[in-house]
């Protein structure tokens, strides 16, 4: 049998009050006394939908559509970005577009049992970062096809092979790697 | 530049959930104990004080922006000149910095610095998406966006890459627990274990949620001046203890938004651009680093804070120290995570890279007479957050680095005692000391020699 938590789940959400107790005459004594009332908390929702722009990145989005990993080099050709990056580090110029491969090793990794409210319901995941052959910096990125509880260090340097998914959200997910 | 002095500080207690006060009101309880420290009341601070920075990191969290100028109306300052900094994690240092400069520069004799976050106003899930805000929305965020994710897989490279083990980690939690013990404003107070940290729940493999500092709801205040400053301060009737607590050096360093961005530089490169004067001196350090990077070490990827190391070069030059573990007597550093701790031991040349695991347990950072219940193999050398760092004291973000000023201080001073009720704190002789504040996955990191006049 699962074990029971310890507490009960905190949540918010509650009763809406009309009137709170407040001293039906106000003298110099009512008045004193409001300085011991406990403070009144309230919610208070907050929503916004952002137009959100790729920008000079959005090629790297497009070739995830169709099943293929770009990175940027920088001009002199001597530095390859694995993550999308307009202008070089080093030569400060507008970088190319190249293919990279689809074939990479684990650098790093974690298991997440908890994470930001957008992806609890996602838990446990593995987050990893990347390298490639011929690339100078990393692709962070989700694991997908291994046993959350059988964490290992030796996931390190494990090769993996790009996936991408049939129908693109257009975010950085439309492609995961598995093992190769 | 004028020489600068940190004269007093105030810390407002840290706590998960702050309900009862408005954010300006409790940046009012730490205002309100560095002047009462000094003696002086509201009246007679405010007519000699210059001006303000205040320190906060999201206008997410209060979900009020400008929040810095509702705080210096609250304090009676206006309208003397304040403006608000951000640097993520970093946000408390860098405003403690920027006092710094309105002194030395000469713009003010006498400035406040104070800061605050209340983080209590989201249920913790929300909170964590609002701190993930701060790496990249494009790239990072969308891919399961969260801090202790990105700090785990940087422990998981680090322990690939030198051997750390978890029971180092282990370590870290076990000492800044066991401080803040002897420290009231701390948000958790536990004589926790070794197995205590590895038997917690598991929140990023291989942290656990007592490698992990709290969201907190909390602020923190402290007063720089000039010699003329001084003057006037005392002139109007502050007592200022003695010794006074003088700002040596600053450094500050920074790195790429994305870890995935991070160099991997040679050893030459290494060795010329981020080696400390000492490593770079030393036969045997050189060889050690030849032949770490023989074996496919390179520098800083993801295990390593270069900022940090920046910071902390750029610090040390300033302060004249050239051996910063014998020649430092405390360090409070950014420990958000046991992991990052022991980074950082490396970036700030308390030992070498790959050995910050070791150095973690040696006992080396730990401080005399608390007992930590461990078989420790060797003695105190220079104690690495005698207040209980983050992970104890709690981390409401814009408060952080002052509150590690405002500590740093009172350790100079030689008061700590008297603020905590509890003298176990105090380091001994505490002559020269750093403070280390600490953003993102390494992006903005600030370091500060704070000595005393002894």
């Amino acid at each position: 049998m699962a074990k029971q938590p310890p507490k009960r789940e905190e949540t918010l959400g509650g009763t809406i009050v009309h009137r709170l107790p407040f001293p039906g005459e106000l003298t110099p004594e009512t008045l004193q006394w409001l300085k011991a009332l406990q403070p009144i908390l309230i919610e208070q929702d907050y929503s916004i939908t952002y137009l959100h722009s790729y920008a000079q990145d959005s090629p790297w989005f497009a070739g995830l559509t169709n099943k293929v990993l770009l990175g940027n080099r920088e001009a002199s050709g001597e530095y390859t970005y694995a993550t999308p990056r307009g202008h070089g580090m080093y030569d400060g110029a507008e970088t190319d577009w190249v293919e990279l491969p689809q074939e990479g090793q684990v650098h790093a990794f974690t298991v997440c049992y908890f994470g930001s409210e957008e992806f609890l319901p996602e838990t446990p995941y593995v987050l990893a970062l990347i390298e490639f052959e011929g690339a100078d910096t990393l692709l962070l990125t989700r694991l997908i096809g291994l046993d959350a509880s059988e964490a290992s260090l030796d996931w390190i340097g494990m090769k993996v092979q790009a996936k991408f998914l049939r129908n693109a959200k257009l975010k950085p997910t439309d492609v995961y790697f598995v093992p190769a | 530049m004028r020489p600068v002095y940190a004269i007093s500080g105030g810390v407002s207690k840290f706590a998960k959930a702050r309900p009862d006060k408005t954010f300006p009101a409790i940046v009012k309880e730490a205002y309100d104990y560095a002047i009462s420290d000094i003696g002086l009341d509201h009246r007679a601070f405010i007519s000699l004080v210059d001006g303000s920075v205040c320190s906060y990191f999201s206008d997410h969290f209060a979900r009020q922006l400008m929040a810095g100028i509702m705080i210096q109306d609250y304090l009676g300052l206006c309208p003397k000149p304040s403006h608000r900094v951000e640097g993520g994690g970093a946000t408390g240092g860098l405003c403690f910095q920027e006092a710094w400069k309105s002194i030395a520069s000469g713009h003010m004799d006498v400035c406040l610095a104070y800061g605050f976050e209340m983080m209590s106003h989201v249920e913790t899930w929300k909170g964590n998406e609002f701190i993930a805000l701060a790496s990249d929305i494009s790239f990072d965020y969308p891919v399961g966006g969260f801090y202790s994710g990105y700090y785990a897989m940087m422990v998981t490279r680090h322990m690939k890459e030198f051997g750390t083990t978890t029971e180092q980690l282990d370590h870290v939690a076990v000492k800044n627990y066991r401080n803040a013990y002897h420290n009231p404003y701390s948000q958790k107070r536990h004589r926790i274990t070794l197995e205590d940290v590895r038997n917690a729940p598991m929140v990023a493999w291989p942290l656990t949620r007592l490698d992990i500092c709290v969201m907190s709801d909390g602020a923190a205040a402290t007063i720089l001046c000039s010699e003329e400053g001084l003057q006037k301060l005392e002139a109007a009737g502050a007592t200022i203890p003695r010794p006074l607590v003088k700002v040596t050096g600053i450094g500050r360093g920074t790195d790429a938004m994305r870890m995935s961005d991070r160099p991997h530089l040679g050893y030459e490169t290494f060795m010329r651009d981020y080696a400390t004067p000492q490593e770079q001196a030393s036969d045997d350090t050189r060889a050690y680093y030849q032949h770490l990077w023989e074996h496919g070490t390179r520098y800083p990827g993801i295990h390593s804070f270069r900022a940090g190391r920046t910071a902390g070069n750029m610090a040390y030059k300033k302060a004249g120290i050239a051996d910063p573990l014998h020649e430092l007597d405390f360090v409070e550093l950014h420990d958000a995570y046991t992991s990052s701790e022991v980074q950082t031991y490396e970036d700030l040349g308390l030992c070498r890279y790959g050995e910050g695991g070791p150095f973690a347990a040696s006992g080396k950072a730990f401080m005399p007479g608390v007992d930590y219940g461990l078989d420790l193999p060797d003695a105190p050398e220079c104690p690495v957050n005698p207040s209980g760092g983050l992970i104890a004291c709690g981390h409401p973000v814009g408060a952080t680095g002052l509150m590690q000023n405002v500590f740093a201080i009172w350790q100079l001073q030689g008061t700590i005692s008297k603020h905590f009720n509890d003298p176990t704190l105090q380091v001994a002789n505490a002559r020269r000391g750093a403070t280390h504040s600490h953003a993102g996955t390494g992006t903005y990191v600030t370091v500060t020699i704070l000595e005393n006049e002894d």
